[in-house]
């Protein structure tokens, strides 16, 4: 049997590499925050004649609006990210950009200065609650708090990488930080604490049945669900790796963004939840013999 | 002939897949280039009738539409009256989006820390402006004289407002019991009114809500006091939709656009086919994988796995599930979670193939294997639960791509607990044994 928390040094540091990279990318670039957060809008066009950025640009600074950018996003296809406008503003650059270029709307979104901050709290909120419960039923299902906690700590884990991850491709690749990536990293903790008690549930089973100290029950239970997390994994990858490739500019960076979260969040229930079980057991038992 | 427990259930099982394959291929579909229809479900049963057709009902992103925030300006209100203010608004604008003539459109409230917002939903709207112009227009009560000119009757507004207006209310009349509208207009309305009444004796004067007539009695004589009453032909439904409408133009709270979402067709007709492409390849190599991982057991697992595409889409179209780009991620996603309880089970048969008999072990799996099946999954229920809101908690997301997310997610999890363990078990208990 592979001796899993033996190792325990090595996974900390592969993990705080990946933080410390994210961290800095953070500090550094900060997050590419969309405009569900921070207001704004976004046009989206399909052209039927050639048609240049520069000129869409020029248009569109013509009827007084800042650009913010310009982006294509397929054959003919272009989105224009502004400063928030009003409805009559939108029309008058829908307008010119028809008779000009045969423009076709495609989406048209505007989100007006207030509505983010409200959904930075709610974000929030709904973080809180499900971290909460899922600490909650965690201690109760395995009698003890410190499973419980592992657990969430496991799973800010995750989000930490996911969120410091997200930082880069932002920086890089430009992936906004939307209403979806909040809804990607939430589904991202319930998946991360998925995988932790599937591995406790072996530690729980082997306690029962043959006791032994934490660190040979951790051993034994990774060692039993190893192939099993990552054949779970490999499917829920394939489906994602599909959905990037072939799934459309909409959700490419949702599905990246679980993509991400699904890696860490294997990774993280063998050796990140468990190694603070176990090395919590450990400080605990010392401070009891003293 | 008796028929075992497992066979029976697998022929159950069989015809709940036959039925649903039914309803998820229904209205009609498309196979080497020849289409087919089915009749939707019209069941008579005495007098109970079901009649249900089984399209899938595409979200806004999907089928293209509009998602629009209004703010009510309820600041100047008391904090008492404040909801009573939001619904109102909320009545006015539902009203005015049914005379746009829009397909199921959506209107409901949102007030967090202080903020009151009405949120609309408008699939298949082109003219957005059109619409945002009507919605957005404070409510307009006019009370107008009518000139009698040739070839036909003229409005002309009068200074006489729904400002003027204190309240409507439903009453009834003294001799004839029937329902009639009370108006109670302001000192100031209260005096424009006296004189109004005075010019118009024996002539019509019309009360006319956003560009509509909604009555037009006949003055009978000069009304002083400030209070007036419309009699009409009502019924006590209609004296009251009255009474509210003319409430609603009497308080007019000013909104505002703080958010617009609008998807095109043709951007939502794309998304959906490619997200049907990337569901189909990722699918394969999901069913591929199981295959080569686990053999033949992998083939009941691929088996079961097919099932739950045809049962979650039937269920799609039976509650039915407005289905929004992020929901369809939901289900790609809970497509290769479900996967994970036979994952989870069939490593657990490898574990007990050797100690003891083949039909023992994979009970003995199953068993085993439920516990952390069942942990783990309620704990994507509760972040599911908190994504979904369904009670509407006024401190989380009450609408939009989340809750459709969070919503296929969900149904994903429950009917992937039935395929992947009642399904995959009863059809391993039928062909193992033999």
């Amino acid at each position: 049997m592979i001796r899993w928390m033996h190792y325990r040094l090595l996974y900390a540091a592969i993990s705080g590499i990946v933080i410390a990279a994210g961290i800095f990318s953070l500090f550094k670039w900060g997050l590419n925050i969309g405009i569900d957060f921070k207001g704004g809008a976004i046009l989206e066009y399909r052209f039927a004649k050639q048609v240049s950025e520069d000129q869409i640009s020029s248009i569109v600074k013509n009827t007084g609006v800042g650009v913010v950018s310009i982006q294509k996003t397929g054959d003919g296809t272009y989105s224009i990210r502004l400063a928030p406008i009003d409805t009559n503003q939108k029309t008058v650059i829908t307008a010119l950009l028809k008779k000009n270029f045969d423009a076709e709307e495609l989406r048209f979104e505007n989100v007006g200065p207030t509505i983010g901050p409200e959904l930075v709290k709610k974000t929030v909120y709904a973080l809180l609650i499900s971290a909460s419960a899922i600490l909650l039923w965690v201690a109760y299902q395995f009698k003890s708090i410190k499973f419980g906690t592992s657990a969430v700590l496991a799973m800010f884990h995750d989000s930490m990488v996911l969120i410091g991850m997200y930082s880069l491709l932002g920086h890089f690749f430009g992936a906004e930080v939307d209403f979806l990536f909040v809804t990607a990293l939430l589904t991202i903790l319930s998946f991360s604490v998925h995988d932790t008690i599937v591995v406790y549930d072996r530690v729980r089973e082997t306690r029962k049945k043959i006791g032994g100290s934490m660190t040979e029950m951790a051993d034994k239970a990774i060692t039993e669900t190893m192939v099993r997390s990552l054949n779970n994994s490999f499917t829920i990858i394939f489906m994602l790796v599909a959905l990037i490739l072939l799934g459309g500019t909409t959700v490419k960076w949702f599905a990246a963004t679980l993509l991400i979260g699904t890696i860490s969040g294997t990774y993280s229930s063998p050796f990140v939840a468990v190694p603070i079980l176990v090395t919590w057991d450990e400080i605990e038992k010392k401070l009891k013999r003293r | 002939m008796r028929l075992s427990g497992p066979l029976k259930k697998v022929i159950v099982i069989f015809l709940l897949t036959l039925v649903c394959a039914y309803i998820s291929l229904s209205p009609g579909f498309n196979f080497l280039g020849r289409s087919f229809k089915l009749p939707a479900l019209d069941v008579k049963i005495g007098n109970f009738e079901i009649k249900r057709n089984f399209n899938l009902v595409l979200g806004l992103d999907l089928a293209g539409g509009s998602h629009l925030v209004f703010e009510a300006d309820t600041s100047k209100l008391p904090a008492d009256k404040k909801q009573d203010a939001l619904n109102s608004v909320r009545d006015v604008i539902e009203r005015r989006v049914n005379l746009f003539g829009v397909s199921e459109p959506n209107v409901q409230t949102s007030s967090f820390e202080g903020k009151d917002r009405v949120i609309v939903e408008l699939p298949g709207v082109k003219d957005t402006k059109q619409a945002i112009d009507l919605i957005g227009q404070t409510a307009q009560l006019i009370f107008a004289e009518v000139v009698e000119a040739s070839p036909s009757a003229q409005l002309k507004p009068t200074n006489l407002t729904g400002a003027d207006l204190a309240e409507a209310k439903v009453g009834f009349d003294n001799k004839t019991g029937k329902p009639l509208v009370q108006l109670q207009f302001t000192s100031d309305g209260g005096n424009k009114f006296a004189a109004l009444t005075a010019a118009n004796v024996g002539k019509p004067l019309a009360i006319v809500l956003d560009n509509q007539v909604i009555s037009a009695p006949i003055v009978q004589e000069k009304i002083t006091g400030g209070t007036a009453q419309i009699s009409g032909n009502f019924t006590t439904d209609e004296a009251k939709k009255l009474a509210i409408e003319l409430n609603a133009g009497a308080l007019p709270v000013p909104v505002k656009l703080v958010q617009e979402q609008t998807i095109g067709a043709t951007l939502g007709a794309e998304s959906v086919s490619r997200s049907v492409r990337a569901g189909l390849v990722g699918l394969g190599m999901v069913l591929l994988f199981m295959f080569l991982a686990y053999g033949k057991l992998g083939l009941f697992a691929d088996l079961a796995l097919i099932i739950y595409g045809i049962l979650t889409l039937a269920l799609y179209k039976f509650i039915p599930v407005v289905l929004t780009l992020p929901g369809i991620a939901g289900f790609l996603l809970s497509v290769g979670m479900a996967v994970d309880s036979n994952i989870l089970i069939f490593e657990r048969f490898k574990e007990e193939k050797p100690r003891r008999p083949l039909a023992d072990a994979l009970e003995v799996s199953f068993g085993r294997a439920w516990d952390s099946i069942r942990d783990a999954n309620i704990a994507t229920l509760v972040t599911a639960f908190v994504l979904a809101n369904p009670l509407d908690w006024s401190f989380l997301n009450t609408s939009g791509p989340v809750r459709g997310f969070a919503i296929t997610l969900a149904l994903g999890i429950g009917l992937s607990l039935f395929t992947g363990i009642v399904v995959v078990r009863n059809l391993l208990r039928v062909f193992i044994r033999k």
